[in-house]
């Protein structure tokens, strides 16, 4: 079955509001095995001119992965979870991840495609504070493998 | 020391790093990221989906393989864009050995906003396992002393 089209600029309700904080960044630093001060030791943090601890680049991934999982599962999208593959993902910053802020993380369906066999969807995270202020932007393709829609009108026996 | 835009050129090679992945990582790594897909710990359904054993969860390579550029640039607020394809899945056999995730970067461009453009190479078992993987990278101004 073939992704829906017609879900293009589709836009999922915000998030609940998560806290990022400060034993989670150090967790999270830590198991990526990132032990600049920055990310661990609030004196260090500000020594540098931040507010406080900074999440490593990837981190929003936390936060957006469950944002994205409202489009995964929605069924009008018509995505089927055993054949989906992480193709891609890009962050883009307006600042830094801080410990101490609230974030709230609005998921969209930017594009669906084709490409051989299998389908491109590209979703869009916009990571926000409380107060509407865009803090990071991220990009997932997701790879829908041999979903893509059949010119033919016989399959073969045995296909999905 | 971090570099300083000024003195940073087109061509100039971050410091390449060997990152050793092994199967405790990946369950550090399912914790600090809140993904449990089973793919990431669980040998005998990794198998049994066709994958040739655990493979580390795309977004830990990503992840390591950024420490490249917080390490070189020093702080990881300097990281203003950064995008990676997944090309191949890193294996991760249940070993004292693990994994060996290697990456190497290499200045592609230079911006206003004393921003650089970054291209990284990340391999394992001599297989590319990231594609268009760069980064911009914001280098601080040079402290007043």
């Amino acid at each position: 079955m073939a992704l829906n089209p017609a879900l293009v600029g589709k836009i999922y309700p915000p998030t609940a509001a998560y806290e990022v904080g400060r034993e989670k960044i150090r967790e999270f630093a830590t198991a990526i095995g990132d032990g600049n001060p920055i990310c661990h030791q609030v004196e260090a943090a500000q020594e540098a001119g931040h507010p406080d601890l900074v999440a490593p680049p990837t981190f929003p991934f936390v936060l957006s992965a469950k944002a994205m999982a409202m489009a995964i599962v929605d069924p009008e999208l018509g995505l089927d979870y055993s054949r989906v593959v992480h193709g891609e993902q890009r962050f883009e910053y307006e600042r830094p991840v801080f410990a101490g802020d609230t974030l709230v993380v609005t998921s969209s369906i930017e594009e669906i495609g084709v490409a051989g066999r299998n389908e491109i969807l590209t979703t869009r995270a916009d990571l926000e504070t409380l107060d509407g202020e865009l803090v990071a932007r991220t990009y997932s393709v997701i790879i829908s493998r041999g979903t893509a829609p059949s010119r033919d009108a016989q399959q073969p026996a045995g296909a999905a | 020391m971090a570099p300083r835009f000024e003195d940073v050129q087109v061509g100039d090679e971050l410091p390449a790093q060997t990152f050793v992945l092994q199967r405790m990582n990946l369950v550090m790594y399912c914790g600090a990221s809140g993904d449990f897909n089973v793919i990431h710990w669980n040998e005998r359904i990794a198998k049994l989906v066709g994958l040739p054993d655990v493979i580390a969860h795309g977004m830990l390579t990503m992840a390591e393989a950024g420490r490249v550029l917080t390490d070189w640039a020093g702080d990881p607020a300097a990281v203003v864009e950064y995008g990676v394809r997944f090309t191949r899945p890193v294996v991760v056999p249940d070993d004292d050995q693990g994994a060996r995730l290697e990456v190497s970067g290499v200045v592609t461009g230079k911006r206003a906003d004393d921003c650089v453009e970054v291209e990284l190479t990340a391999t394992s078992a001599g297989v590319e396992v990231l594609g268009k993987a760069r980064a911009v990278v914001r280098l601080g101004a040079p402290p007043v002393s």
